[in-house]
């Protein structure tokens, strides 16, 4: 009876992987909860209200109570299939994060422009796309993000090192604008 | 009347009027667009506008914001794909139309409803501010906190069926904001003695990260599909005489958005809800809805197009966002050491008509754009969704990588996209995050200072707003528990069939 109450409770609509990310969530919000005391302090002399640990104290037992409740909503919740697939998907985003900081650690060296057009022609042929028309749009979209960013809005985007071996009468334009 | 000449002149320089049509048009398109939205638009815009004047880089959001959900109907009437998820309601209707050879009127009438939602609720927001001036100066620290408790409450229980889900998230962005080293005391608190943690979570990067590259990431993993074609013909204003024979629905409609659009943490969704309900329930022809009722549409259209304006009420009176969005542009502010809440209305009530006055602007714009541009706008929104995402992700390093050429802001982004990914895909709210870390960071501050005047708990509660927004949130907790023990109840009871879609958790 109490297990049936429970059911009706707490039961909704679960996705696949709803109860991996689920016990991940709590898995994460207990690890806090027992760093609670080591990394924040609390502060002689100062009301409860001031003390630097209130906060954190609040917001990670609220992490904890509700992720075991959502915890205990997804167990009680009917299953669909597919829960490891999902999984994959969002690993598979993995690869994509991997090219992104490849392009972010790029962009000192080898200045925004070359690396921006770089960067989307490869991820166009990465995600399928191969007709000329498509990788022409890819460049012209690079060069159109980097002329607005850099060289219109004046972005803070630093310059390439690459650029400083140009001949000087390119290198102060590319410095200033790509 | 010195204001209104001052807040002309504000808004007459090159930079806004330039900022209006871009933001305006900008918008359109981007709403146009199925997977990008206005939250990825302005959270990749929003270091950008860090360097302009804050009444440009407003100027430029707001017409985001605001025209966003005008684009977001043409898929969804058209090829029923929602632009924005706002618009998903507009499907309804909108393609059943579509289908009975009636895209030009269905599209007409929803370009007017949204017209008349706008100009509806910039006109509230510009009647009401006299009530706001007056109110706003009585709001002190403990009224604050007791408005933003309110918020994050709101935000929790709006997202029904996902209620523990949106606590534990919004309580996780409140642990965000706590990151780093707390400005009072000068402690560190969960730097793990790592100097990149010293400074705290930046918000922009997580909003980049849960929003725009989130969504990159889903486009780019996800099968590519393009939206189908399409052509409309016909006169596509015929819909605002069309509209005049709805007006009851129009105006009921764009007023459940106000009211929606001014309370924290409901919003589009609600006030949809309520309003499809409402013109259902009052029409003479209730079992066409769903079926390509007019009625159904306008009511959809006018009242989400209300709330961007009423969810400027909450943010310019108070200081506090009711959604994402707002809560994005109150960085904006920030940034810009211009603090929205009571001494904004007392100290730059020009700059507060001059928001007004390109937000009625940008309705005209975009109306008038649309005039032109809707077969172009189909043509544009045919782009790969693949390729939409190489496109959001190359933009997304800009917004992230321009704020301090910091690579460590780009990995933690790129985490919170992967994190920002898996809710999307596990149909979990990412808006309490985001509404956790602002409200938060309010409530810390604020309770503080407001505790420093008080002796007894009685005493946080003696003034008469601050009374009245306690008996609201006590009021709010035993509705929803109400609520809850009466589904439980019907649950309860016997069924005639099963229906296992209709749970709840929270």
């Amino acid at each position: 009876m109490i297990a049936k109450t429970l059911q009706d409770m707490f039961r909704r609509y679960r996705r696949p992987g709803d109860i991996v990310f689920a016990v991940v969530f709590l898995a994460f919000a207990l690890f806090l909860l027992s760093q609670l005391g080591s990394e924040t302090k609390v502060v002689k002399r100062t009301k409860w209200f001031a003390q630097p640990a209130l906060w954190p104290t609040v917001a990670i037992w609220g992490m904890v109570i509700f992720s075991a409740l959502h915890l205990l909503s997804s167990a009680l919740s009917p299953r669909i299939p597919g829960r490891w697939k999902e999984v994959g998907f969002w690993l598979l985003s993995l690869e994509y994060v991997a090219y992104f900081l490849i392009y972010v650690v790029a962009v000192p060296w080898l200045g925004y422009l070359p690396s921006t057009i770089l960067f989307v022609v490869f991820l166009a042929l990465r995600t399928g796309f191969r007709t000329a028309s498509v990788l022409s749009l890819s460049v012209i979209f690079a060069v159109v993000v980097a002329v607005l960013f850099r060289a219109l809005l004046q972005v803070n985007i630093p310059a390439g090192k690459i650029y400083e071996q140009l001949p000087d009468s390119i290198r102060v334009f590319a410095l200033t604008y790509l | 009347m010195d204001n209104l000449i001052s807040g002309f002149a504000i808004l007459a320089q090159w930079q806004v009027v330039v900022a209006l049509i871009i933001g305006s048009v900008g918008g359109v398109i981007i709403g146009a667009l199925p997977g990008v939205g206005a939250a990825v638009a302005i959270a990749i815009l929003l270091p950008a506008t860090f360097s302009f004047e804050p009444i440009v880089g407003l100027t430029l959001l707001l017409g985001i914001y605001g025209s966003s959900m005008y684009g977001g109907a043409i898929p969804a009437i058209l090829i029923n794909t929602p632009g924005t998820a706002v618009n998903a309601l507009t499907t309804y209707d909108g393609y059943p139309m579509t289908k009975r050879g009636e895209g030009h009127r269905a599209l007409s009438l929803a370009y007017s409803a949204s017209f008349f939602g706008g100009i509806f609720s910039i006109l509230c927001l510009i009647i009401l501010s006299p009530v706001l001036a007056w109110v706003a100066p009585h709001f002190g620290s403990r009224e604050i906190f007791l408005a933003a408790l309110m918020g994050i409450l709101l935000v929790v229980l709006a997202h029904r069926g996902q209620t523990f889900s949106a606590a534990m998230l919004a309580s996780f962005g409140m642990f965000l904001n706590t990151v780093g080293l707390e400005p009072v005391k000068y402690t560190k608190r969960f730097t793990f003695d790592q100097s990149w943690l010293s400074s705290g979570i930046n918000l922009i990067v997580v909003v980049l990260g849960l929003f725009a590259i989130s969504q990159a990431l889903l486009l780019l993993v996800d099968r590519d599909h393009a939206p189908g074609e399409a052509h409309v013909k016909g006169n596509i204003f015929a819909g605002l005489k069309e509209l005049l024979g709805l007006k009851r629905i129009a105006t009921v409609s764009s007023s459940l958005g106000v009211l929606m659009g001014m309370v924290p943490g409901t919003g589009e969704f609600t006030s949809q809800f309520l309003s499809y309900t409402y013109a259902q329930k009052t029409s003479k022809d209730p079992d066409k809805f769903g079926d390509g009722s007019p009625e159904g549409l306008v009511a959809s259209e006018a009242a989400n197009n209300a709330v961007p304006g009423a969810a400027m009420i909450p943010l310019l009176a108070l200081g506090i966002p009711g959604e994402a969005l707002t809560a994005m542009m109150l960085s904006v502010f920030y940034v810009h050491n211009v603090i929205p809440g009571p001494q904004l209305f007392a100290d730059q009530m020009d700059f507060v008509l001059a928001l007004y006055m390109a937000l009625i602007l940008l309705n005209v714009i975009v109306l008038v754009f649309l005039l032109f541009s809707t077969n172009l706008l189909l043509k544009i929104i045919q782009i790969p969704t693949r390729f939409l995402g190489v496109m959001i992700l190359t933009l997304s390093f800009v917004g992230v990588f321009s704020l301090r050429n910091s690579v460590t802001d780009c990995a933690i982004a790129a985490g919170f996209g992967v994190f920002g990914l898996i809710l999307k895909r596990l149909n979990l709210p990412i808006v309490p995050i985001i509404l956790g870390m602002v409200l938060g960071g309010i409530m810390e501050v604020k309770l503080r200072s407001a505790m420093a005047r008080v002796k007894s708990p009685l005493d946080f509660i003696d003034r008469p707003i601050a009374a009245i927004l306690f008996v609201m949130i006590l009021l709010i907790i035993a509705l929803h528990i109400r609520t809850l023990v009466q589904e439980h109840r019907d649950r309860l009871k016997p069924q005639p069939t099963g229906d296992e879609d209709t749970t709840q958790q929270g």
